[in-house]
């Protein structure tokens, strides 16, 4: 039983060493740094990489704020939903891996924050991203162009009717089969452009663009005067609905403003991350041998323990996955310094046990049940503020940036594993080294 | 066992001065704030050459450029400004590149607006107060005498005052800006002092409970002696850390590693040295 607990635990060290090394490395076999299985038909898919963040990886973050002042109370969450389609579409043309992009509700004000990881042409993509989105009806051109060309190419002439025009986009049901469909509603000017524009083009497409790429080319098939229309088509739901969030996008346009800015270069964060990397390794060999010399063979178990402590943080910033920063970073080699102060606290009362003349064992299991309590109240403390920090619940009263929180996270990652390796891990340790003695 | 509480006059002392200087500073300096809360934009700019700082300062004197503060360290240009748009940028930037000929690298670029400023002040605010009194409910739960609670919240704020009248001095001889990391740093410090004062609380109360010692300034000597090494070797582990940091660590996050090393020392020399003689001193009133 025992040796199959020793092989038990030798198996989740090597699996913990596995993820935990650097995806770089180079060793003669290929490391996956994928898990891609199934368990009883559950896919099981993770991906164990390091995600740094801005100002690590350098990139952008941007903070909008929508003008909201125009638009009715009623139609504020549509327009709000497709501003922030508007944003990706436009993020997505610009090739960037991984945006985020968040909307952020502070008092009566609506704000978009959007990351742009990796991007160095920023201000090429501030411009682009923060114009108001044009919505255009085109119809075909007079040009002579190939019949094969796709008809969106073919629909080059502008016809006057925009965003501006329409009141509302909204997905409606047919009354016949329930099939989705896409409803349009003009105002007083789009109901006279609408009609004129279905009138010369029956039989023919119209297309709707927005930010000249087209969304949709429907045919006409009769001329329209109520100015309502619908737009049918083998349309899921859920395909209507993203067609009526880009329509509404031109129709209920959301001026937005750029109120933050932060740019990091790569190579800014490059240094840093080096520098870091560097001073943590400087830092963590002072402490293993401070904890030897002053502890002698405990010192050195708990140096045991304090690595098995790095090594099941980095999985879990790698399994979550974390977002690395720069604070981030601080706040775990923060914490690699009070993960020891557990043992410390556990060894002190040993020493104490054993000057009142008990013998080893009795003063390792009085020490760890004594030491318990003080290292219990010691973290509550420190795990509340980190609460707080990381506003986990989104509390707009509350801030919300991400380098705080990176700081707040690791930190509380730190300070729960560090009650477990520096409890548990290190008394199996004490048991395993010491059973010979 | 050593009589720490002999010397509690100078620890006061001690005290005292530090704090005084904070408090000078700031109220003769006060702080310098960065962009999170007050607006405005920070640039670094890498040149691909050296060149004067004269030189620079023409260009954006020329281009009406609202500086609020301009460094130049090697090839490195460290520009704050208030609130500058994104086509200005561009146009100083291409002026420095075509009047200087250099080629300029945006290391990094931040721009926040002002209300958004605002509004992180008043945020951080309401964090640091839900955690100051998070802190408290606590400390009532853990120490169920109010000696204990009110002694550990005072050598929380001698911690507080220590840090923040430190940081206006370092405002102001070396550059330093109160940020949102910075509160952090602030919050961190006020854990990790209370915890500290925890330690030294428990072993104080078990003695009396035990009543192995006669009066209460018997039982703080015997805690203060028996936790020493504890507290020294838990705060040097921590110390090894961000010493390694700061002297080596990034220059992004130096002040606020600096910051957390304060604090931590601080926070250590508070829980045997201000909270403990404050409880003693409590103590024997209430028996008076």
């Amino acid at each position: 039983m025992k040796t199959f607990k020793t092989i038990v635990i030798a198996f989740i060290l090597l699996g913990l060493i596995w993820v935990d090394l650097p995806e770089n490395i180079k060793i003669k076999y290929n490391i996956p740094t994928q898990i891609d299985f199934k368990v009883f038909g559950l896919n099981v898919k993770k991906d164990f990489t390091t995600k740094l963040g801005l100002d690590l990886k350098g990139g952008s973050s941007l903070i909008f704020e929508a003008d909201t002042s125009k638009v009715k109370k009623e139609d504020l969450n549509d327009s709000i939903n497709s501003a922030r389609d508007v944003i990706e579409r436009r993020i997505n043309f610009f090739g960037v891996t991984e945006p985020q992009i968040q909307t952020v509700k502070t008092g009566n004000k609506y704000r978009l924050s959007v990351d742009l990881p990796g991007i160095s042409n920023y201000e090429e993509a501030i411009k682009l991203i923060g114009q108001t989105a044009q919505l255009k009806f085109k119809e075909l051109g007079n040009e002579n162009i190939a019949t094969n060309t796709p008809i969106f190419l073919q629909l080059t002439k502008d016809t006057g009717l925009s965003g501006i025009h329409i009141l509302k986009s909204t997905v409606e049901f047919n009354s016949q089969d329930g099939k989705p469909e896409v409803g349009l509603r003009f105002n007083k000017k789009g109901t006279e452009l609408f009609a004129a524009i279905t009138k010369r083009n029956i039989g023919k497409p119209v297309g709707i663009f927005l930010d000249n790429m087209p969304l949709t080319t429907p045919t006409v098939q009769t001329e329209i005067l109520d100015g309502s229309a619908v737009i049918t088509g083998n349309f899921t739901t859920e395909e209507a609905k993203k067609l009526t969030i880009a329509i509404n996008s031109g129709a209920l346009p959301l001026p937005i403003k750029l109120v933050e800015q932060k740019n990091i270069g790569p190579t800014l964060g490059e240094i840093e991350v080096r520098k870091s990397v560097y001073a943590g390794t400087i830092g963590l060999i002072a402490v293993l041998l401070f904890m030897i010399i002053y502890y002698g063979r405990l010192g050195f178990i708990a140096s045991l323990a304090l690595l098995i402590y790095g090594l099941i943080s980095l999985f879990i910033f790698k399994a979550i996955p974390l977002v690395l920063t720069l604070p981030g970073v601080a706040g775990f080699i923060l914490s690699i310094g009070m993960a020891v102060d557990s043992n410390i606290l556990i060894f002190e009362r040993i020493k104490e046990e054993q000057r009142k003349g008990k013998a080893f064992d009795i003063a390792v299991r009085l020490g760890f049940g004594r030491a318990i309590d003080a290292i219990k109240d010691a973290n509550v403390t420190t795990l509340t503020v980190a609460f707080i920090l990381f506003n986990p619940l989104n509390w707009e009263f509350l801030p919300q940036f991400g380098m705080v929180r990176g700081f707040a996270l690791t930190l509380a990652i730190g300070v729960g594993t560090s009650l477990f390796t520096g409890v548990v891990i290190t008394k199996r340790l004490i048991n395993f080294f010491y059973k010979n003695d | 066992m050593i009589n720490f509480l002999k010397f509690r006059w100078l620890y006061f002392l001690i005290s005292a001065i530090v704090i005084s200087a904070g408090l000078f500073s700031i109220v003769r300096w006060g702080f310098r704030y960065s962009i999170d809360f007050t607006g405005g934009s920070n640039f670094e700019f890498q040149m691909n050459k050296v060149v004067e700082k004269e030189k620079i300062q023409k260009v954006l004197d020329l281009n009406k450029i609202p500086v609020v503060s301009f460094k130049l360290s090697d090839k490195t240009i460290l520009l704050r400004t208030k609130v500058l748009d994104q086509n200005k940028e561009s146009l100083l930037k291409k002026d420095l590149e075509a009047k200087l000929k250099i080629k300029i690298t945006v290391l990094r670029s931040e721009t926040v607006g002002p209300i958004l400023g605002k509004e992180a002040i008043n945020k951080t605010l309401v964090a640091s107060i839900l955690a100051v009194i998070g802190i408290l409910i606590y400390m009532s739960f853990a120490f169920k005498g109010f000696n204990f609670a009110f002694s550990a919240v005072l050598a929380m704020f001698h911690d507080l005052l220590v840090v923040v009248g430190t940081y206006s001095l370092l405002c102001h001889f070396f550059g330093a800006e109160v940020d949102t990391m910075f509160v952090t740093a602030v919050l961190t410090t006020m854990s990790f002092s209370v915890h500290d004062t925890i330690v030294i609380f428990d072993k104080i109360r078990e003695y009396k409970e035990l009543g192995e010692t006669k009066n209460i300034e018997e039982a703080s000597n015997k805690a203060v002696t028996v936790t020493m090494v504890r507290s020294l070797n838990n705060s040097m582990t921590i110390i090894f850390m961000l010493l390694a940091l700061t002297l080596m660590g990034g220059s992004t996050i130096r002040f606020f590693i600096i910051t957390l090393l304060i604090g931590t020392i601080t926070g250590t020399y508070s829980s045997p040295f201000v909270a403990t003689p404050i409880l003693v001193w409590l103590e024997k009133r209430r028996q008076k």
